[in-house]
């Protein structure tokens, strides 16, 4: 397993709102035996408010990560999706045009064609450390935990850059899920739009698109919601109870990162830690675990 | 009256996004799929029209290229391969340099956050908030909210920054449109 090291892109929301996803990541990276050397002196992607104004700005920013990436020569692991799709764009656009390559450069100052690979967390788990070596670590029962998959946009779209294994109706999270034991829930809104760059600005439209997925994922039958994307869980989380005023019926589900249930699964410490520091009360799901007996 | 194409806009979209919105034969796979579409002064199907017709006056006033939320799923879609996104993208960045952006809470937004990155060259949530709240005027918006994310730990009130500041500044002056 020891073959598994990657340059480590952290991302600005997991040493801020999103720490328990940062800190959880890292755990499981540890348990996993996936290396992760922290990319030096990293700056942040410019997320969607870059490419939605100053088009360069938003392949210069990841570009400077890119440089020091290509520096430092191993693949590169990110957490966060937005900083995943930011990166694997920005990559492809440099290294798909010279033109533009060259004007980063001359921005940056340094070479960003970093040809190295880019990947998140969730492929890296299902599909290099595996769902029958994940299975093999399972501890703790989670049969308690009936969850929705929920990927978002970052994660799969555009498909080009995307490690999805489709577009409309990805599985690897799915998958991911039910290997370590949380029943899986149908629902058709995997991969429908929370708002997230809309979240301070137009807190009206997220909470209509954040209502949906919860309306949606209760009659499915789910008492969590599952994720890998801290803009996903800020927006589902920030918007759920001051949205009390507005919906038709108030939802109190939790939003959780898939990370926090790995760990949970592979009984490593702080779980509980994390759970209280979501927004929305994680932490009664946790009496509905059991240990296996091995 | 809007009854001829006119292929200036187009070209000039073309020129910035590498998309060729000539291809669009109005299918509206795009506004049928959008999750924003409810919010729209435009439908993204009509923004392809009106960019067909050369509408940039409207186009680059229009609540829509804001709103949009870049989730994709209407470029995915497109059966003529147009990236709808990436044209609005295109339509926002014309739109701030004409000095004719609507929605000024969105573009409010956009200019916290980037104003965060340039000064430590990472985003903190803290600063970007305090930042949004003061520009926008909503100073008492999710006050209870933000209550609940201090006493969280979501918002951590020491700044984190990259050291070698001076990159990230040349990065932006670099990038600053009209330099």
């Amino acid at each position: 397993m020891s073959d598994l090291a990657f340059t480590y892109y952290p991302g600005c929301s997991q040493s801020g709102s999103a720490a328990e996803y940062g800190d959880s990541s890292e755990a499981v990276c540890r348990e996993l035996g996936i290396d992760l050397v922290e990319l030096t002196d990293w700056n942040c992607c410019g997320a969607s408010s870059a490419h939605m104004t100053n088009d360069l700005l938003s392949v210069a920013l990841p570009g400077r990560d890119l440089a020091a990436a290509k520096r430092e020569g191993r693949d590169m692991l990110v957490v966060c999706a937005a900083c995943y799709s930011r990166m694997k764009i920005s990559q492809q656009r440099i290294l798909s045009d010279e033109a533009l390559a060259r004007s980063v450069e001359d921005v940056v100052g340094e070479d960003p064609r970093f040809t190295g690979n880019i990947r998140h967390l969730l492929d890296v788990v299902v599909n290099d450390v595996g769902l029958a070596d994940l299975k093999g670590r399972v501890k703790v029962g989670l049969d308690g935990f009936k969850a929705v998959p929920y990927y978002g946009c970052l994660l799969v779209r555009p498909p080009e850059v995307c490690f999805c294994d489709s577009v409309e109706n990805p599985t690897e999270l799915d998958r991911l899920l039910e290997a370590i034991g949380v029943k899986v829930r149908p629902w058709s809104f995997k991969t429908d739009c929370c708002g997230g760059s809309l979240a301070l600005s137009r807190t009206d439209i997220v909470e209509k698109l954040v209502n949906k997925l919860f309306t949606r994922a209760e009659e499915s039958g789910a008492n969590c919601i599952v994720a890998a994307c801290p803009m996903c869980v800020a927006s589902l989380e920030m918007r759920q109870k001051p949205g009390t005023f507005s919906f038709k019926i108030p939802h109190q589900i939790p939003v959780l990162y898939f990370t926090e249930l790995l760990a949970l699964a592979m009984d490593l410490p702080d779980v509980e830690k994390w759970l209280k520091s979501h927004i929305i009360d994680a932490v009664p799901l946790l009496g509905t675990t059991s240990s296996i007996k091995t | 009256m809007i009854d001829t194409a006119n292929r200036t806009l187009e070209a000039k979209l073309e020129g910035s996004t590498g998309e060729k919105v000539r291809h669009c034969y109005q299918c509206k796979k795009c506004s049928a799929g959008c999750p924003v579409a409810f919010a729209m002064d435009l439908l993204p199907h009509e923004v392809m029209k009106m960019v067909q017709y050369g509408q940039e006056r409207r186009l680059l006033e229009c609540s829509t290229i804001w709103l949009c939320s870049s989730c994709e799923t209407c470029s995915t879609r497109c059966p003529n391969d147009i990236d709808i996104a990436r044209v609005m993208d295109g339509l926002r960045e014309m739109s701030l340099e004409a000095g004719l952006a609507a929605e000024r809470e969105v573009r409010t937004f956009h200019r916290s956050f980037l104003n965060g990155i340039k000064l430590a060259g990472r985003t903190n949530e803290s600063v970007l908030i305090g930042q949004y709240k003061a520009l926008s005027h909503r100073l008492f918006d999710d006050l209870g909210l933000g209550a609940v994310m201090l006493l969280k730990g979501k918002i951590k009130l020491l700044p984190r920054m990259v050291k070698d500041r001076g990159s990230v500044r040349r990065i932006f002056k670099m990038t600053k449109k009209g330099s």
